[in-house]
């Protein structure tokens, strides 16, 4: 059995009871459901699979909250022991991912947010310098197309220590909204639900988020 | 250059509505304006693109590998919540009980 990145098809299919060996070197192959039943039943193995799958993102997302790793790690430790806890509550009807950020985040704002709960959600004014533009709002300069090789220049180690740092920099609520959307990946429906913002909020916190990463990426990958 | 109609968008303008047209929340009006827009602006859709590409790139931002360090200490803790259960009930570990979990 091919455990290469060539089998997602495989893998995204039910795991048949294969030997225990070959889940364990392929673990995409178990469904997070699957996984979930197995740690319903105190599998210890389940709970370690999770985890490996899903730590990276669940510190991710607390980082970008709380103001500190440790508190981020802390807060991760409690969202696991939450879910052990309350995995019978987990019906199923958000992705487990989306679950666990739920969780997640709540812990977290409690743990203490990096901002105060009366920051103001955004300070407005335009994404886009308004120096870029002439009197009548059009492009001073040509806009020039990205070069179209950023699958070369997006080796991890130049783009990816540039794009977290850029990220890290994002104010608060913007840099959890673009994380939620963009790195993890959710739907503007789930990311609204975790964070509790309206939709017209957090589609302004994505597009300044948004605008602010693409002025990062921008003399990196313009035309020399 | 053609003379700006009143109802047309200036470059300025568009940029801010590249997120409402990638979700999907502008009017059909609106989203028609855009369109046109863009149809004679080469600089808004490089621009519109460039957005486009910068997603894509935050999307392959990995997370830190989880070191087997963090995993074993998650494990040990996993065996004491589970120890601290009777008989293996996973959702009587502990006293904070399922309350915390749903927003």
């Amino acid at each position: 059995m091919q455990c290469g990145g060539t089998s997602t098809a495989l893998a995204r299919r039910r795991a048949r009871p294969v030997g225990r060996a070959v889940l364990l070197r392929c673990g995409a192959v178990e469904t997070d459901v699957e996984l979930l039943g197995r740690l319903r039943g105190g599998d210890e193995e389940a709970f370690v699979a999770l985890v490996t799958r899903y730590q990276g993102s669940l510190l991710r997302v607390a980082r970008s909250i709380v103001p500190t790793s440790a508190v981020a790690e802390e807060v991760v430790q409690d969202t696991w022991m939450g879910v052990v806890r309350g995995i019978d509550s987990f019906e199923g009807r958000s992705s487990l991912k989306t679950w666990l950020f739920r969780i997640l985040v709540n812990r977290a704002r409690s743990a203490g947010a990096r901002e105060r709960p009366t920051a103001p959600l955004d300070p407005g004014g335009p994404s886009v310098d308004p120096a870029r533009f002439d009197g009548g709002g059009a492009w001073k300069e040509p806009v020039a197309p990205w070069t179209d090789d950023t699958d070369a220049r997006l080796d991890a180690a130049t783009l990816g220590p540039v794009l977290r740092a850029a990220l890290d920099e994002l104010p608060d609520r913007q840099r959890q909204v673009v994380t939620l959307r963009d790195v993890e990946g959710l739907s503007s429906e789930d990311a609204c639900a975790v964070l509790g913002i309206s939709a017209g909020n957090q589609r302004i916190l994505l597009h300044r988020g948004r605008a602010r990463l693409r002025t990062v990426l921008e003399p990196r990958l313009g035309r020399p | 250059m053609p003379r700006l109609l009143r109802r047309d968008l200036v470059c300025q303008q568009a940029v801010e509505l590249v997120t409402a047209y990638l979700e999907g929340a502008l009017s059909r009006r609106q989203r028609r304006r855009f369109e046109a827009h863009l149809r004679g602006c080469p600089n808004c859709s490089a621009y519109l693109e460039q957005i486009r590409v910068t997603i894509a790139l935050v999307g392959r931002v990995e997370p830190e590998d989880l070191d087997p360090e963090a995993r074993r200490d998650l494990t040990d803790l996993y065996r004491r919540w589970r120890g601290g259960s009777a008989g293996g009930d996973t959702h009587g570990a502990g006293d904070g009980g399922n309350g915390g979990n749903e927003p």
